[in-house]
Order: C-alpha cells, then structure tokens, then sequence
C-alpha cells in the first residue's frame, strides 16, 4: 500500500527540498522503494540537494505532456537502491501542470513504489495546489519563528478548508541553546499555535548546508543529529512509536513535547 | 419540465448573471443548471455568474465541483450568496465573494443589532491566519482565534480559547447605537492584534495579558476590560 506525501510551508526557506531529499533517504535505507518529487516547476532545486542535476534527460513537465514515459523521468539514485527522482522543469512555469495531472501521476506511482514524497513549493498559488492534489498525507515544515509559524497556520487552514485532512508538523533548526535562553520561540511555544500533531523536532545544524552544497543530504550522514532527526520521521511514518530527541541530553523540555504529540 | 425551469431564475446584473436556485436535491439542481447553460451555450459563455443557492447548505467539494463544472462551460463562478451560514463560510473558503453589490430585499429586512439571538454562528475549530469569518449575528468560536485571523460579527463574539487575532463586534451599529446594545468581545485569553467595537478600535497593551478569562464592552466612551463570568 503505497502512500503519497506531500511536505509543504508557506514560506520559503525553511527547509523543505532539504527535508524531501533528507527523509527519501532515510525511506529508502529501510528498504523503502521511494520517489522524489519537485514540485517547484521553474524553480527546480531538489536535484541539486541530491546531488543527481547532471543526469536529468526528462522531467516532470515531460511525463504530463506525454514526452517520454514515467519511468524514464524517474532518475535513480546510485547510492541506494529504490530511491528515485522526477526532477522538475527548469525553463517552465508552475502553469505547465495542473492538479489533475498532478493526481493522474500520483496514482501512475503507486503502482511503482512505497512512497511518493512531494516537494511543494513556498507560496500557496498554484504550485502549492498542484503539490497538495494528489497528497494522502500532508507534512507542515516551519522554522521557530514568526513569521514561518504565521504562514504554516495559513497553510493548516487551507489545508483544512479543502479537506485534505489535519496535516502533521516537522518543526525544522531548532536550537536548543536559544530556546533556553529564550530566544527562540519553543517547540511547546509552537505547537501551542498550531495545534496539530508533531512528527518531527529537527536540530539547526551547520552541516545540512554543507551537506546540500555537497549533493549529500543530510540523512547519509550518520553522525549528524539533523540526519539522525529525519530518520526518525521515516520510522515514524512508517508506524514506529520513536521517542523524540533528547536534544538538551536533559530531558524536562522534551519529554513534555513527546507528551504533547502522543496525545491522540 | 416546465415546472422545473422555474427552478433557476436568471437575472442580469450590473457586473454579469444572477441565478437564483428554488429549493430542491443538490444534485438535480446541479444538473439543471448544467442543462439550462448548455441549452444556451451562447449566451452564457465567458459570463460572469453569481449564484444565490437560497437555504442549501453546501460542501467544500460541492462548491469546487461546481465551479470546475462551470468553469469548463466557460462560465466564471464568482460569487454564491446563501442564507446557509455554512455555505457562506465554505464560499469564503474558496475565495467566492458571498455578498453581491446589489443588496437582496431580504438582507435589508434583517433586523441589524446585536441582540438577535436567533443567528449565532457556532464555529468548533481553530480559526487560523488568513481565514475571515463575517456573520451578521453572534459568532461563538470553540477554539483558538490566531494571530492573522479575523471575525467580524454584527452581534456579539464569545471565544472558549485564546483570542490573538483581530475581532470586530457591532459591526452594523454606530456608536451610539453600541453602547446602548451593548456588543461585546469575550475569550478565555484575549491577547487581539486588534480589537474594534462599532467604531471604536481598543489598543490593548503588548505583554499586559490577563490569566483571567474576559470580557470586553464599549461604554461611556471607554472600552471596559472585565472578568467573564457566567451569570
């Protein structure tokens, strides 16, 4: 039974091409058969943060308009077997596709892998409707700040308002020290907002960027505790009951958070 | 056949087609109206069409299966009026306009104070930025009001959650008019990025929240902060 999902935040920049390529990966090395999708026609990104953008022949855009076949737009990644991605084109607009062929391509993927992961772009104008169409699931990404938080309740309302479900949240580069200190908006401080459940608390880490810069998301790296973060979202998707991080190795804070998102 | 024509009324406004639906199944409406248009494809094609469903309570997917359907017959949906508080919220969702320029002869018998108690809007969720509520009577919300969100209620608002948003209460009324019916603001925190009464906007001040759930009115010309309390 496969499962499309759809990560998706409003605003821009808060890292969701990152957290696509990083959470494919951990899927993938639990022997997941995964697809990659980006969203982000014009913008295209995601190749590049997996480090496959020299060996793109056919895109999205081609597969819609019937150009080549779906498989021959799935790029496979060397380094695990059953990762796939369908990059998006680069030289068109978000107007190229449709929510419809958006649902078409999602059922066509299903028959060939586990989980369809759909990287949608920021804003909430078209790209963001053809990211969400086909979606089972949706995974809200924000930032501890303001502003991100403001535009990820927008989201939650849209996302409500067109029934596709009370959506999950991956709250992205929290740093630990600062919420201590009180600067920085806290997990609880979040989640008291939005009200929804939490599927992930991913530490701000130097090394996702150099991770991103290398075409090596930051799941490959065992030692990073960003990587570690992700893989426990793709246990947790995939049903596992896995404790969040103790990122302060001090309890308190935390386990109140894993209380919080274990409420339902 | 002919009985069922009447159905649909067609009425040319200043700024595209009026369709006012009788009462009927959703579905078969639906069709008819399909039916009516494809009859007259000419006529209708590239028209702008505001849509009154009178009483019938509709769904998000209702509304957006309609609109595409529409939308394929080259005709634009851009506004539904409804008497279904239901129907204007799931509208409002999609971006529909829910009140056309010319006003209907029954929006102007609707009694404009707060005090009708027959026509509070009863809302059991969050209310998140970017969303706008607008009811003509009371509006009670079960949930938090967010930062980016906005009620505005011609009666009063009575919020059991945090109020972070922007509430305006009285809306219909002037001044005078406010402090005699005295429309209020309660929830369980008020914490508004805005607060408007009639006419009379409160600033409250940042950082000064109260524990206590409250109450707030416009008398005398001040707007009186007060426990709420069940009476």
């Amino acid at each position: 039974m496969s499962e499309i999902i759809t990560i998706t935040s409003g605003k821009g920049g808060v890292g969701k091409t990152t957290a696509i390529a990083s959470l494919g990966i951990a899927l993938a090395s639990r022997g997941q058969k995964v697809v990659c999708v980006d969203g982000d026609i014009g913008l295209r990104n995601l190749d590049v943060i997996m480090g496959l953008e020299n060996r793109i022949v056919y895109d999205i855009v081609d597969v819609v308009e019937g150009r080549c076949r779906l498989r021959q737009a799935m790029i496979r990644d060397k380094r695990l077997p059953g990762l796939f991605l369908i990059p998006a084109a680069q030289t068109r607009d978000k107007m190229a596709v449709s929510p419809s062929d958006m649902m078409r391509l999602g059922d066509e993927l299903r028959h060939e892998v586990d989980w369809v992961l759909i990287d949608s772009p920021a804003g909430i104008e078209r790209g963001f409707k053809n990211a969400i169409a086909p979606a089972d699931r949706v995974l809200v990404l924000t930032n501890p700040e303001i502003s991100a938080v403001r535009d990820a309740d927008r989201v939650i309302g849209i996302l409500e308002a067109e029934e596709k479900g009370t959506p999950s949240l991956i709250l992205n580069r929290v740093n630990p020290g600062m919420v201590k200190r009180q600067e920085m908006l806290s997990p609880d401080d979040v989640l008291d907002l939005l009200a929804i459940d939490l599927i992930g608390v991913v530490p701000e880490d130097q090394s996702v960027l150099i991770a991103a810069n290398r075409g090596a998301p930051i799941a490959l790296d065992k030692e990073s505790r960003a990587g570690q973060a992700f893989h426990n979202i793709a246990a947790r998707l995939m049903g596992e009951d896995i404790p969040f991080m103790d990122l302060e190795e001090k309890g308190g804070l935390w386990s109140r958070i894993s209380k919080f998102a274990g409420r339902n | 056949m002919n009985q069922k024509n009447n159905l649909i009324q067609i009425k040319g406004l200043r700024d595209g087609l009026l369709m006012t639906l009788g009462a009927g199944e959703w579905g078969e409406l639906q069709e008819l109206l399909f039916a009516q248009i494809d009859a007259r494809s000419a006529f209708f094609r590239g028209a702008k069409l505001a849509l009154d469903v009178g009483y019938q309570a509709l769904r998000v997917a209702e509304i957006s299966k309609l609109r595409d359907g529409l939308s394929e017959r080259e005709v634009s949906l851009w506004a539904v009026v409804s008497e279904s508080p239901k129907t204007v919220q799931t509208a409002q969702l999609l971006g529909l306009a829910t009140r056309i320029s010319k006003q209907r002869p029954t929006e102007k018998e609707r009694p404009l104070v707060a005090g009708d108690d027959e026509s509070a809007l009863w809302l059991a969720r969050t209310i998140r930025s970017g969303t706008r509520i607008e009811h003509p009577g009371h509006v009670v919300v079960m949930g938090d009001v967010n930062p980016g969100a906005e009620i505005v209620a011609e009666g009063n608002v009575l919020i059991w959650g945090r109020l972070r948003g922007s509430v305006y209460v009285g809306a219909a009324l002037r001044t005078e008019a406010s402090q005699s019916s005295g429309a209020f603001v309660c929830a369980l925190t008020m914490n508004p990025i805005r607060l408007q009464i009639a006419s009379e906007i409160a600033n409250p001040v940042k950082g000064k929240t109260s524990k206590k759930p409250q109450k707030v009115s416009f008398k005398n010309g001040k707007f009186h902060f007060e426990d709420w309390q069940g009476k």
